[in-house]
């Protein structure tokens, strides 16, 4: 299903309303938000559409859909921005009051689809439902803006009531989040039995389907819906928690890395703390202060953002000082696509930084999978006493799935080096360098300690007393330490596994990131085998091995290659590339085509 | 039981690598006395540095040190105070460092007025990147890069700090022992970010730029030392005194004997007056100039913080949300 609308019209509330709805009646599903760069678009112009993909069932579910089976439509340019995306024979909702003439030529419509033909292939339901939402919201004495504002809660409960779902859990969501405005949470209230209603009542019932759709079959334990925001921040909390230390969270506003500087801020009891710094560059360095203070640093940005931090990652490479650095990566170069996803940082996290200053590289696959990647990014980090990036692919911030909640109480502990005691007389510069020999990273020794007193910074340091030294065999040592230390990281991760299919054959696809949605159901429906990356940086150890036993490994991702580069690089071998650059997530089908076409050896 | 330090005590066994003659051995020796001064704690304090000559101070004091990236030492400083505000954090800069790549972190931080106590080495030239003008460098400056004279107006680094909101701006000369001393002693007392622009001289690339008052021969007629709740004299005797030219906005230099009641009395919570003092050319204005008290932003971050950043709740009790379902 899509709902599309305005960017003003509420489109992702109403869209992540109804995944919770979808989450409570225990079907699985995934979802896609997809809107605008601009916060209020031109009202009722094609590039201002806002739009929100749920794909819900009984089957487990790994991607947002190909092509809708219903689309809710707004304004006439939701409809033309929409139509050529959905399934023949699709149900289609409109707003029939949105389709002015003013509206139509906005949308770029030279004649009313309604009056033609190009509906012809679908279901059509016309509602007019800024009339109807204002009818019922009208004795509540709203201006007619505050009015119109309660048509998503309108259609929601049109939704909810022709998937036959609960009004309950919706309506207490609304008393809570609009306690401080008693008139315009009953209005909201109102709208959204009156849509209710509106599905019930005969005039429609005909025309209008309710649709059923099976419970899911998950595995047991206890789930709630989760977006890759909300997973990561309880990650970063976890981390702390595990650590025993606080976190301090230094960030810059940035699409669409905000949401996860806005869902910190609240969870303060469990330790953590937000800085919301003038710049890129100073919520990495404060990130630094952090780590070099104590606390667990954490920074967030996207690719230009990623860009400004770059300086200062060396710093914390050369001082040996841990911190995560999320990315959540959008549509570039430059400003680019802000609001559209992206896998193309890679390069940039892997190889973008001047000099040789390694650090090692994770991705998230999906919003659930944010969690653990954010706790294992911290466990790395402090172990190896390094930056490490987390690479997230850039809709997962908004995007909601259901989620099996983690037990915490079953992680295992983040511990660093633990800091010398000092025997009289001893050098503390020498003391601070003590790096563990299997990890490389040092103890991490903080201001306040007695007797430990030292000084670090971006100069190249002495191996054993960290002393400035522009030694020339200091720096070949040092260089190559850096170096097997974040290949030392590889030591410690587990082995790659194949995802789904065999561990060997004629063809592997080996995707990262939010690809494995996709993948996974492409590689299903083609009986071939799946391989995801979550550490991307180093790689684990057995992957060439593993990758050795196929004939052909295809890499589709959502950049021009980077992948595919990268395990030429790493591996030596000779990757098929997939790439989509389109700022959409790859379809099913277009990813078993080619996965068909590769495996008999046509590919153009 | 700790003994008192003494300034040796904060000196490292690191060799100082400025240039013979520069005005950072002076600033080292002052900054080290007034360690030891104030009882400062080696292990409790903590130099955070940006680039430059200046920069290279955190080396060669037997304190915690930080050797950041160019520019970005008070954002640095800023994330290592709220994690540990118990710290004494000095952040050391220069003209370059601090007001041309690093300004903007410099003018958040003071607004901000985070517990920090930076120490600005003024001295109009760019000197580890071998003497190009810099951002306090006046009109006209010939350097490398301006060979026909540098046409950039040149920033106040007092300006810029009132502008921003610092709530403590003060002024010393690097070879003015009593001065200088007195300043670092005031800017570390001071419960917020204290900011001190030192005249810092450049030996081999700007040298004597500020002669004209730091002149020893002539101090006593280019130098007003300023002292909350004082006259503002100078000139020897105290024979000359500053007042203030209500036709011309502007201070003015007067005969003190012959008019004492006109002489302004120094308020250093007057931000106007400071304003009017950080522009006056000759005298110099030295000393505290501005010192408003108020919450430094650690203490805001700390008090606002529901739980004073401790961690009352467990992630497992508050990993479920609102909305949770069970399935068998």
């Amino acid at each position: 299903m899509r709902l599309a609308g305005d960017s003003g019209d509420g489109i992702q509330l109403m869209g992540s309303q109804f995944a919770v709805s979808t989450a409570l009646s225990g079907r699985d599903f995934a979802t896609f938000p997809d809107y605008p760069a601009e916060i209020r678009a031109p009202a009722g112009t094609t590039f201002g559409v806002s739009a929100y993909q749920i794909n819900l069932g009984g089957e487990p579910i790994t991607t947002a859909g190909d092509a809708p089976d219903v689309l809710v439509a707004f304004n006439p340019a939701a409809l033309k921005v929409s139509l050529p995306m959905l399934q023949p024979g699709a149900l289609i909702v409109l707003n029939n009051d949105s389709f002015t003439p003013r509206n139509l030529t906005k949308a770029g419509y030279e004649e009313d689809p309604r009056e033609g033909n190009t509906l012809d292939q679908f279901q059509v339901v016309r509602a007019d439902i800024s009339h109807l939402n204002l009818e019922a919201v009208r004795s509540f004495g709203l201006s007619k803006s505050e009015s119109g504002r309660c048509k998503n809660f309108w259609t929601l409960g049109l939704l909810l009531w022709m998937f036959g779902r609960e009004l309950e859990p919706i309506e207490a969501w609304i008393r809570r989040r609009l306690a401080g405005k008693p008139t315009m949470r009953d209005a909201n209230i109102a709208a959204l039995h009156a849509g209710h209603a509106f599905g019930e009542t005969a005039e429609l019932s005909a025309t209008l389907p309710q649709l059923s759709v099976e419970a899911a079959r998950m595995a047991p334990g206890e789930y709630r819906s989760v977006t890759g925001a909300e997973a990561l921040a309880l990650g970063i909390a976890a981390a702390g928690e595990l650590a025993d230390r606080p976190v301090l969270f230094c960030s810059y506003p940035i699409t669409p890395s905000s949401p996860l500087l806005h869902r910190l801020t609240r969870l303060q009891e469990l330790g953590v703390g937000t800085f919301q710094a003038e710049d890129e560059i100073a919520a990495i360095c404060a990130a630094i202060g952090a780590s070099y203070g104590g606390m667990i640093g954490v920074t967030s940005s996207s690719g230009p953002g990623i860009a400004l931090k770059t300086e200062a990652m060396g710093l914390a490479v050369s001082a040996e000082l841990p911190m995560l650095i999320v990315n959540w990566q959008r549509g570039g170069p430059s400003t680019g696509l802000p609001t559209k996803t992206e896998q193309s940082d890679l390069y940039q996290a892997v190889y973008g930084r001047n000099a040789d200053t390694p650090i090692p590289v994770l991705a998230a696959g999906s919003s659930g999978e944010c969690f653990d990647m954010a706790v294992e990014g911290v466990r790395i980090a402090t172990r190896h006493m390094t930056p490490v990036m987390l690479l997230v692919d850039g809709y997962l911030s908004n995007a909601s799935e259901p989620w099996l909640i983690p037990d915490i109480e079953s992680l295992p502990r983040i511990d660093s080096r633990p800091v010398p005691e000092v025997p009289a007389g001893s050098d503390a510069a020498t003391l601070a360098y003590q790096r563990d020999p299997a990890s490389l990273g040092r103890p991490w020794i903080t201001p306040g300690m007695p007797d430990l007193v030292h000084r670090t910074g971006g100069l190249e340091k002495d191996y054993l007393t960290g002393h400035i030294s522009y030694d020339p065999d200091n720096h070949q040592r040092m260089t190559e330490f850096r170096a097997a230390k974040v290949d030392s990281v590889a030591n410690f991760i587990p082995d790659q596994d194949v995802e789904l299919g065999e561990d060997s054959g004629a063809i592997v696809v080996v995707g990262w990131g939010s690809t494995y949605g996709p993948i996974y159901q492409a590689v299903r429906r083609t009986g071939t085998s799946f391989i995801h990356l979550r550490h991307i940086h180093p790689l684990p150890r057995n992957l060439g091995t593993l990758l050795g036993r196929f004939d052909k490994v295809l890499v589709p991702e959502m950049n021009n290659g980077q992948l595919a580069t990268l395990l030429r690089d790493k591996l030596g071998i000779q990757p098929v590339s997939f790439c989509k650059v389109s700022g959409q997530p790859f379809r099913i089908s277009e990813l078993a085509d080619r996965i068909e076409a590769e495996r008999k050896g046509d590919a153009s | 039981m700790s003994e008192q330090l003494t300034a040796r005590d904060f000196t490292t066994s690191q060799e100082v690598r400025w240039c013979p003659g520069c005005g950072d051995y002076a600033i080292l020796k002052a900054v080290t006395k007034a360690l030891a001064d104030v009882g400062a704690k080696p292990e409790s304090t903590v130099f955070v540095s940006g680039i430059g000559c200046a920069s290279r101070f955190p080396y060669y004091v037997e304190t915690y040190g930080f050797h950041t990236i160019h520019g970005r030492a008070p954002a640095v400083a800023t994330g290592l105070k709220l994690a540990n505000p118990d710290l004494d954090v000095w952040v050391v800069t220069g003209d370059g460092d601090g007001l041309s790549i690093g300004g903007n972190h410099l003018l958040h931080t003071l607004r901000r007025n985070a517990g920090l106590k930076i120490l600005l080495f003024n001295n109009e030239i760019y000197g580890l990147t071998k003497g190009q003008y810099s951002p306090t460098s006046r009109k006209g400056t010939i350097s490398p890069s301006s060979p026909a004279g540098s046409i950039d107006t040149p920033v106040s680094p007092g300006q810029f700090a009132i502008g921003a909101g610092a709530k403590f701006f003060a002024r010393a000369i690097d070879t003015d022992k009593t001065g200088l001393g007195d300043v670092l002693q005031q800017a570390h007392a001071f419960d917020g970010a204290s900011f001190t622009e030192i005249f810092q001289n450049c030996i081999v690339y700007n040298e004597d730029v500020f002669a004209a008052f730091t002149d020893r021969k002539n101090a006593a007629e280019t130098q007003l030392h300023l002292k909350h709740g004082e006259p503002m004299l100078f000139g020897g005797d105290g024979s000359k005194g500053i007042r203030f030219n209500p036709d011309t906005y502007s201070l003015e230099v007067i005969d003190a004997t012959e008019s004492p009641g006109e002489v302004l009395v120094h308020d250093e919570r007057n931000a106007v007056l400071a304003r009017l003092l950080i522009d006056l050319q000759l005298p110099v204005a030295l000393g505290v100039i501005y010192r408003q008290p108020a919450e430094p932003f650690e203490s805001a971050f700390y008090t606002h913080h529901p739980t004073q950043m401790r961690r009352t709740r467990s992630v497992a009790e508050f990993i479920k949300g609102p909305n949770s379902w069970t399935v068998e």
